[in-house]
């Protein structure tokens, strides 16, 4: 009933593990794998490693998480063994990359690639980096080289490319359509949302960076809504991400066009087994409305034109 | 809520020459080993474990790095932002061994006012380096030191295995922290004997409520599945004793992770 195909990843159900989320190590991400997620997105890498933002990095409240952990990450070179261990046990990774133009894209999709990843997740949409890095959103607000630097790793690898779309644009289906152009295999929508919380006692923002990227069940309408919008603009699959932490949710987000579902914050509110809980509770849904698969539900708010 | 609240240090103790309690004006109720994340605002934010709870909740330092030579800096009356309590916590069981390896008896220490009688051993490299003396000094305590400045000159597992082999003590249990190589010996010990173990450990923390992965040895969260982990989960570590993540992520030798932890 839940079985999908992505960019011809045979998946044993539409939930993905989100990137930035329990996937800096392999034995977690497998762990994930475990409790239920079809796939597993990494951790962003790119050609250099980064130390990544000082604490406070990340935190917490009852309707949304606030991060800005600053791509911490150990190249991609050295990321090879945890993509490796993976591959061994058969669980299909994504890799999440940066990087800051379209040439080095190319070289790092290429080794995540080599290395074995089932496809890569271009980072065009990171809002935790300084202006002058030209990493993440700076480049995910520009059609034309969101267009240029999918097209350019198109060319360089097989495995099929994604791009992680950024909420923080006038217009996310026209930031799609250009990666549609560029010959992307898929969307993710939406990465995390500009915010900032401030510790009034202490009278300063409480991440180290400042501002921060808003995850959680507070990012979910603006998920639905962008997702709605991206069906609507490309034919390219979407993978729908923002706030999904219910089987309700999950529903919701393939009925908004999202052919997938990809998990992170929820690991926060309902635990590392949140994939199962997901899964169970979208199969019960589905037995009670009568939906034999989820393939059936994907895009329904839309109606029929 | 996994917010800082800003909290105001009550007193500050000098343990010994390197080493001070803050005792904060906030009752956390927790469990023996659980921690909590300071912040210091445009500074950092770091895991410490509660060395007191309740009405005497408090943190115990060494200053070490750049962040607890800023805490150092603070007087009675300053404030800081605390988030937590996190983590598991300890057992408590009865006929146990409790064995410290320098302010590895900081999370102990809670643990040994809740247990019936244990046997301490604790370990230090001088006389300069003991702490709690008042704390503890109800508990029959196993001193020992590198140099014989105090008790015995020696290891902790030294003294661990003679505890053990005087069956009159009838040891079932084993607690432990300090320096992770020592744990790793008093696990060993603990498995030849068949005793159970507990051991907290340590790594390189950022959400310190099990999201973001940083800490991870092997499959677990030091942050949200330990810090104290139980024999059949320090069994299933091959990292344990071996090797640690550093901030990138990257998986270092546990002796490069800990020369920059002390930097």
């Amino acid at each position: 009933m839940l079985a999908i195909k992505l960019c011809g990843l045979a998946l044993k159900n539409p939930l993905l593990l989100s990137s930035g989320i329990l996937d800096l190590t392999a034995p977690l991400m497998k762990k994930a794998y475990e409790n239920g997620a079809a796939a597993v997105i990494t951790k962003g890498v790119g050609l250099k490693e980064r130390q990544g933002h000082p604490n406070p990095t990340v935190i917490g409240t009852d309707k949304y998480l606030l991060n800005a952990v600053g791509l911490s990450n150990p190249s991609i070179f050295k990321f090879k063994n945890e993509i490796k261990e993976l591959e061994k046990v058969n669980i299909p990774v994504i890799v999440n990359i940066f990087a800051e133009n379209a040439e080095k894209f190319a070289k790092t999709a290429l080794k995540a690639q080599e290395y074995g990843a089932d496809a890569v997740e271009l980072n065009v949409s990171c809002p935790n980096i300084t202006k002058e890095e030209m990493v993440g959103q700076i480049i995910g607000k520009n059609p034309s080289l969101v267009e240029e630097i999918t097209r350019q790793v198109k060319e360089t690898v097989k495995i099929p490319v994604i791009i992680k779309l950024t909420p923080n644009v006038d217009d996310i289906a026209m930031i799609a359509k250009a990666a549609e152009k560029g010959g992307a295999d898929a969307v993710s929508a939406i990465n995390t949302i500009s915010g900032m919380l401030i510790n009034i006692e202490a009278k300063k923002p409480v991440l180290s960076n400042k501002f921060g990227g808003v995850s959680g069940p507070a990012i979910k309408p603006v998920a639905i809504a962008s997702v709605y919008k991206i069906y609507e603009a490309v034919k390219i699959p979407i993978i729908g991400v923002g706030g999904i932490t219910t089987g309700r949710d999950a529903i919701e987000m393939l009925m908004a066009g999202a052919t997938a579902v990809a998990i992170g914050s929820a690991v926060y509110y309902r635990g590392i087994d949140v994939f199962r809980k997901i899964e169970n509770e979208m199969l019960q849904w589905m037995k009670e409305n009568k939906v034999k698969s989820v393939k059936e539900i994907v895009g329904a708010a839309h109606g029929s034109t | 809520m996994d917010l800082p609240e800003i909290t105001t240090i009550k007193k500050i103790i000098k343990e010994n020459y390197k080493v001070k309690t803050f005792y904060l004006d906030k009752n956390i109720d927790a469990k023996p080993g659980q921690f909590v994340m300071v912040w210091l605002p445009d500074v950092d934010e770091k895991p410490f474990t509660l060395s007191g709870i309740g009405n005497e909740t408090s943190i115990t330092i060494e200053e070490k790095g750049r962040f607890t030579k800023e805490l150092f800096k603070l007087k009675a009356g300053d404030k800081i932002g605390i988030r937590g309590p996190y983590g598991n916590g300890f057992s408590i069981k009865d006929n146990a061994c409790v064995v410290a390896g320098g302010l590895g008896i900081a999370p102990l220490k809670q643990l040994i006012g809740k247990l019936k009688k244990p046997i301490i051993i604790f370990g230090v490299k001088n006389k300069d380096d003991l702490l709690f003396k008042n704390e503890i000094k109800k508990h029959k305590i196993n001193a020992c030191s590198d140099d014989g400045s105090i008790g015995f000159k020696g290891f902790t597992t030294d003294l661990l295995k003679k505890v053990i082999s005087d069956k009159k003590n009838k040891i079932k249990y084993i607690y432990t922290c300090g320096p992770e190589i020592m744990m790793e010996k008093v696990f060993e010990i603990a498995e030849k004997n068949n005793i159970n173990c507990e051991a907290s450990l340590e790594r390189y923390m950022k959400c310190g409520f099990g999201i973001c992965g940083q800490c991870a040895i092997n499959e677990f969260r030091v942050c949200k599945d330990g810090p104290v982990f139980s024999s059949s989960q320090l069994r299933k570590m091959t990292e344990f004793g071996k090797s640690a993540r550093m901030k990138t992520g990257e998986k270092v030798p546990l002796k490069t992770y800990y020369s920059y932890r002390t930097k």
